[in-house]
């Protein structure tokens, strides 16, 4: 078979059917105006966690909203490139037919429905991807059993909960969904370390033992590194580096040059270039 | 000495009578939660399930069946208005969408008065309107039957709301309508059962209003009747229209009796509109309504 799934051989030809997502030289605008991106290109394989990275304002926020076809909503524009899941064309999908095709996005700030309890807000998911009554049990129990937090707050409406059980929500929404790519926008958001740990934890065992694919965009660059395969980065709506996760995490001088430098990291990096130099 | 028994009467008459404005601000509220659109057509729309009934009903239809039809034609119009008028709107500013329903409106009463004439009809739902006695207090009877129907088809919305598929999708969509757009939910849909839900709050409006004030072209202006209870009980709260009909219904008929002698009567017309403004000052965002905040 041509197209096996053995080994992602590092420079070599990757067959087509083997790419769950694809972005090629994506520019966009919002309001016909502002230009968020220009020339983005980024693919993600089946079964690959792939991050998205850079500083505020990066574009990485546009580039999900265009993958998912959101970004019509928020009057933006894509003006150039193209976008593929699974070989259909995205910006001839609809946001809604795209989660039934198993493309399904965990926006930027959770975005839960406040006023709904947490587990409507699960169904709501299923509901997304017009799942059978039969299903929708066995798929909220299986939620549950990701987050075992969420069970103890299935009654309360999801506006009173923290911002690690919101986001877990957000995440457990998406997955009644029955998702093949989740793409999840700073999921480590405001929330602390702990809780960002067990929720990427829970991403990595998902995409092992199911094969979930997932494009995460992060400002936290050492979380998402950690449990990626591999990473593009994103300065001023432009991709300026790519590559797999180990190699980025090595290269101490990324989150300098391309994250909004902590100053640590960036005496590292004077130090390192003038080793380079010497 | 103060007469509390009239007091009283006169309390109940009002209440009673906001019921009705209740019901026509809950049509307006079920738009506006779910899709950020005031609907001006409210109005009209309730003229126009009127007038299809009675003249179905004078054509000899059997009441039933007029009903069933009128229902029919009102759930034909939602889907029709959100097709062919707001989808193509989708994403324009507020003020844009509000301008459509106000052209819309004028549509649906030119389509009425072409298809059914202008004159002035009687309705009679069979209910009379003699007042009876609890307890000393004088109460309509038909009052009473209006209040109940109303009620009835609030508790029934709300069951469908809180215990249906379809009803559930409708409060993502009011909670959060790009989240909604996110997890897959189909809005088009969505917007399309709202528009029949108000479809069937217009037929109930229209008949009860009809029979009070005879069905007629004036009948679409009670929509500015609304506009004082949305005020009060804010644009996005269905607990809050009711509550806000009730207390309008209530100030409007003691304001006419209590203060209106010192104004040469006829008060009970704008009375309504002062309270409106005043609490407008005060509480910009209603009793239970959500702060205002700009819609994507
Ligand atoms: N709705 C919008 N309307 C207009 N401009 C926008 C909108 N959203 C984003 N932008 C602009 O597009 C650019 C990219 O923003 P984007 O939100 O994609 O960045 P980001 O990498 O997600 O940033 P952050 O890490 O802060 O979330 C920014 O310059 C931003 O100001
Ligand atoms: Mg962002």
């Amino acid at each position: 078979m041509a197209c096996s799934s053995a080994g992602i051989k590092p420079h070599g030809y990757k067959c087509m059917s083997d790419l769950l997502l694809s972005v090629e030289a994506l520019a966009a605008t919002y309001n016909h105006a502002i230009r968020a991106l220009s020339g983005v290109s980024l693919t993600v394989r089946r079964g690959e966690i792939v991050a998205l990275l850079g500083a505020n304002g990066a574009g990485k926020s546009t580039v999900l909203k265009a993958v998912s076809n959101l970004l019509y909503a928020q009057r933006g524009q894509i003006t150039e490139g193209q976008i593929h899941f699974d070989g259909g064309a995205v910006t001839t999908i609809s946001s809604a037919d795209l989660v039934r095709r198993g493309l399904v996005p965990v926006l930027e700030g959770r975005h839960c429905f406040h006023s709904l309890t947490v587990e409507e807000n699960l169904i709501v998911g299923a509901i997304g991807r017009d799942a059978r009554r039969s299903e929708i049990a066995s798929d909220l129990d299986r939620i549950y059993a990701l987050f075992p937090g969420l069970k103890q707050r299935r009654k309360s409406l999801s506006g009173f909960t923290s911002g690690g059980e919101q986001q877990m929500t957000a995440i457990g929404r998406a997955l009644m969904s029955r998702p093949r790519l989740l793409v999840l926008d700073e999921p480590s958001m405001g929330l602390a370390p702990l809780v960002v740990e067990s929720i990427f934890r829970t991403l990595k065992q998902l995409n092992v033992s199911e094969g979930l694919s997932i494009l995460v965009a992060e400002q936290n660059s050492t979380v998402a590194l950690r449990f990626a395969d591999r990473a593009t980065v994103l300065e001023n709506g432009r991709t300026v580096l790519g590559g797999s996760a180990l190699e980025l995490r090595q290269r101490a001088d990324i989150k300098a040059l391309y994250l909004g430098s902590p100053s640590e990291s960036a005496a590292r990096v004077s130090s390192s270039s003038n080793r380079a130099v010497a | 000495m103060f007469d509390y028994q009239f007091f009283i009467e006169v309390l109940v008459g009002g209440l009673l009578s906001g019921v009705m404005y209740s019901l026509v601000a809950i049509g307006f509220v079920l738009i506006y939660k779910t899709s950020g659109v005031l609907n001006f057509a409210q109005g009209a729309m309730i003229l126009f399930a009127a007038l299809t009934f009675v003249s179905l009903l004078e054509r000899g239809v059997p009441f039933p069946l007029a009903l069933l039809a009128t229902l029919a034609v009102m759930v034909v119009l939602g889907i029709a208005v959100e097709r062919f008028v707001l989808r193509p709107l989708v994403n324009q500013p507020p003020i844009t969408l509000f301008m459509a329903t106000l052209g819309l409106s004028y549509v649906i009463e030119g389509a009425a008065q072409l298809l059914w004439g202008a004159q002035v009809h009687g309705l009679d739902l069979g209910i009379s309107d003699t007042p009876f006695d609890v307890a000393g207090v004088l109460i309509s009877q038909f009052d009473l039957f209006a209040a109940a129907v109303a009620g009835a088809l609030v508790a029934l919305f709300a069951l469908f709301f809180r215990y249906t598929r379809t009803g559930l999708a409708f409060r993502a969509v009011a909670d959060d309508q790009f989240a909604a757009l996110a997890v897959g939910l189909r809005l088009p849909r969505v917007w399309a059962a709202v528009w029949t839900a108000a479809g069937i709050v217009a037929v109930v409006a229209g008949l009860l209003w009809g029979a009070r004030l005879g069905v007629q072209f004036s009948l679409s202006l009670i929509v500015l009747k609304a506009l004082p209870v949305l005020v009060l009980g804010g644009f996005d709260s269905i607990a809050g229209a009711i509550v806000g009909g009730l207390l309008i219904g209530a100030i409007e008929k003691l304001a006419e009796v209590y203060v209106g002698p010192f104004f040469g009567g006829g008060i009970e017309a704008w009375a309504a509109y002062v309270v409106a403004l005043g609490f407008l000052l005060v509480r910009p965002s209603g009793l239970f309504g959500q702060k205002l905040v700009e819609r994507v």
